[in-house]
């Protein structure tokens, strides 16, 4: 419930300003809420008065959390394959579990995995539980989900982290709803609390426009899916030792009333932005679908992929599987050349972390500058086609 | 087929912005609209009504204005709604919501199928569905983006996967959630507008659901939000000077490891 002291309220009026959900009005001098309120706590953090409060029942610990120990990860393995953000999950999980002095474990679920525990082990893992059976040939919610909540139940990690892929954003809710535990979704960043090691759990919301640090406080594993390439996976080690233990599971959980009849893997795009060291992206400043022959051309220069903005792909210059941002996909080559886009925060949060980031823009306040490692002010017909020019002389 | 739709009353997403000064929400212009994935949710259910008969339902928790997007979903050719809104359910995280969600559904009669949006654009989550299925103990297929069959009680679909997609059979009863690809949600009919103005909305309170006052709402929540923050840049901002010329000359120095 949001708490209003009306003693110390002075009517001022300013959570009413600041209220989203149009919950709170001033009447008769003191503030009032109604029943949009959602206890987003915007207004309480705007009080000046300190006149509002949001009244959480003091919640009860689970009573065991202190047997939870341990950083454990979900690799993800599907088609003959360790999925790469597996990697990423055991460079984040290996940082956290030194950080609390703790083992990090992996769970491997599928059929006919020769090695890839191994692989796991030289990522970072200190133990590799795997189940490898002929019922895990397809990825089911159910099976994989009874699982890894019973390997959960027995190894009591203190976190659990899974890749926020299509995958993992189906079964993960599974598993911690049977745990009767939080779970966040699509984190972008993670850091343990020193002093109480709680899990601070970053992520994008309201399509990128917010960011948003969740913790789980009270119950235990605090689980979270990770947004793919944007975690930094370690360089693998082979000499790392490290333990793989067959896990058996119980013949009754490997039942699934939801049938997997096929798995069809689709023509990739022959584009793979998410590899490769330079990206070349074109946007909206590009104004015609020739735009991307110039794109194409620095790209082949610099021996870079073309990327594109929402804005190039809803014009349909260039194909979908090229669109960067919050509803394409996340990059962080080394180089990250923006031409004529202009920044947008859906844009910015899938490139932000590429190592430098060149921007050509003609409007000298466009907030893809905020980002950029350096800038040129101009127009990219004319600066694009220089800079190729530049290249070639300068090799030769 | 009885089919039970969930949806969900959000704020439009592209226009939510946080002043960075105060941290607060900017309010003005924010529109509330119906989840743009749970309008192909109740497509997805009309056209299967169309089909194979039963009835529409749809249900959404939120405060007593959720009835807009209620009364949208009639309009688009669903036959009842349900609203669940209590004051004790605000500050939910998807754990409580699919608590009270899960017990609503059970106060709400059967059903053969209950169909989610793959996320909602406030939270962009995608748990509820997942989660509400393991709460009614059915089973669910996410990421549906095509309905291919429907015999013997058996639904069969084509789920999204990140490299490509799985055919899968799902019987009933089950929860599916969906994807855009799935339908093009059709416009209201007059009769179907006409229907939705005049609809009597059945209301669910914490008590109506024999909710546990522990399990809803801020209380009943797993997960807290400590933080919220305008997403940062770290850019160096380094502007090039000069000629555009001298500029590139500059550019293709400072790129000289990359080339
Ligand atoms: C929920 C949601 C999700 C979204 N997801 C994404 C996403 O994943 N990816 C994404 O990119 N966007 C996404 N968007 C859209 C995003 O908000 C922007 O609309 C989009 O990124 C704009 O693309 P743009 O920069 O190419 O176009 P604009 O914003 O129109 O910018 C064009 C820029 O080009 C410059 N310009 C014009 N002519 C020239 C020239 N001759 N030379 C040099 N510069 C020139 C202009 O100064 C301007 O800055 C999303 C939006 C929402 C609401
Ligand atoms: N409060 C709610 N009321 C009804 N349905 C909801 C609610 N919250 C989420 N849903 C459903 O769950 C889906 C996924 O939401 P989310 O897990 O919040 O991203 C939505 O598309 C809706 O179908």
């Amino acid at each position: 419930m949001l708490r209003i002291d009306i003693e110390t309220c002075i009517g001022c009026g300013v959570c009413e300003e600041v209220c989203t959900f149009g919950a709170i009005e001033v009447v008769d001098s003191v503030a009032v809420v109604n029943e949009k309120c959602t206890l987003c706590g915007s207004c309480v953090d705007s009080c000046e008065a300190g006149a509002l409060s949001i009244e959480a029942k003091e919640k009860e610990l689970q009573t065991d959390i202190a047997e939870w120990s341990g950083i454990m990860v979900y690799a993800e393995f599907r088609h003959g394959k360790v999925a790469p953000v597996s990697y990423e999950l055991l460079g984040i999980g290996r940082r956290l579990a030194d950080q609390q002095k703790v083992p990090l474990t992996a769970v491997l679920l599928g059929s006919s995995m020769d090695g890839a525990a191994r692989e796991l082990v030289s990522y970072g893992a200190d133990t590799v539980f795997q189940v490898d059976d002929s019922a895990l040939e397809f990825f089911t919610d159910e099976i994989y989900g009874n699982i890894l909540e019973d390997i959960v139940r027995v190894q009591k990690p203190e976190v659990v982290l899974a890749g926020a892929t299509a995958i993992g954003r189906s079964f993960i809710p599974l598993v911690a709803t049977a745990l009767a535990t939080g779970l966040t979704a699509d984190c972008t960043q993670l850091a343990i609390r020193e002093e109480d090691g709680v899990l601070l759990q970053t992520r994008p919301a309201f399509g990128g426009n917010i960011m948003a640090t969740i913790e789980c406080p009270f119950t235990r594993p605090q689980m979270a899916t990770v947004r793919p390439r944007v975690m930094k996976a370690l360089m693998p080690d082979s000499d790392r030792k490290g333990e793989i233990i067959d896990f058996k599971p119980d013949p009754a959980r490997l039942q699934s009333r939801v049938k997997v009849l096929q798995s069809v893997l689709e023509e990739q795009d022959q584009v793979n932005i998410t590899e490769g060291d330079i990206i070349v992206a074109g946007g909206r400043g590009l104004d015609n679908e020739k735009g991307f022959e110039l794109i194409k051309q620095l790209a082949g220069t610099v021996g870079g992929a073309v990327g594109a903005s929402r804005a190039a792909v809803d014009s349909e210059w260039i194909a979908y599987p090229h669109q960067v941002g919050q509803t394409g996909k996340t990059v962080n080559p080394k180089l990250y050349i923006a031409c004529g886009i202009s920044g947008a925060i859906q844009h910015v949060v899938g490139m932000q972390s590429s190592e430098t980031i060149v921007a050509i823009n003609k409007d000298p306040d466009a907030p893809i500058f905020d980002v950029a490692t350096y800038g040129i002010v101009g127009d990219l017909y004319e600066v694009v086609p220089k800079l190729i020019d530049k290249i070639k002389e300068k090799r030769g | 087929m009885n089919i039970i739709v969930c949806v969900k009353q959000v704020p439009d997403a592209k226009d939510v912005r946080l002043d960075p000064k105060t941290n607060t929400m900017a309010r003005e212009g924010v529109e509330s609209i119906m989840n743009p994935f749970d309008r192909h949710a109740v497509e997805e259910a009309v056209r299967l009504k169309e089909q194979h008969g039963g009835t529409v339902t749809v249900i959404s928790m939120g405060p007593p204005q959720a009835e807009a997007v209620l009364r949208d979903a009639v309009a688009c050719g669903a036959d009842e709604a349900v609203l669940v809104s209590d004051r004790a359910f605000a500050g939910a995280d998807t754990w409580a919501t699919t608590y009270t969600l899960g017990k609503a559904i059970n106060k709400t009669g059967s059903y053969d199928l209950i169909l989610c949006g793959k996320q909602a654009i406030d939270g962009d989550t995608a748990q509820v569905g997942p989660g509400l299925a393991k709460r009614l103990n059915i089973p669910y297929v996410s990421y549906v983006r095509k309905i291919t069959g429907f015999e013997n009680n058996v639904l069969t679909l084509h789920r999204l996967m990140d490299d490509g997609y799985d055919e899968i059979e799902l019987p009933l009863p089950g929860l599916l959630t969906v994807v855009k690809e799935i339908n093009v949600p059709r416009v209201p009919s007059l009769k179907g507008k006409m229907k939705a103005k005049s609809l009597s909305i059945k209301t669910l309170n914490a008590a109506d659901i024999d909710a546990n006052p522990d399990s809803i709402g801020l209380p009943g929540s797993t997960t807290q939000v400590v933080k919220v923050f305008a997403p940062e840049f770290k850019g160096e901002r380094a502007m090039l000077e000069g000629t555009v010329d001298e500029q590139v000359e500059q550019l293709v120095n400072k790129l000289q490891p990359y080339l």
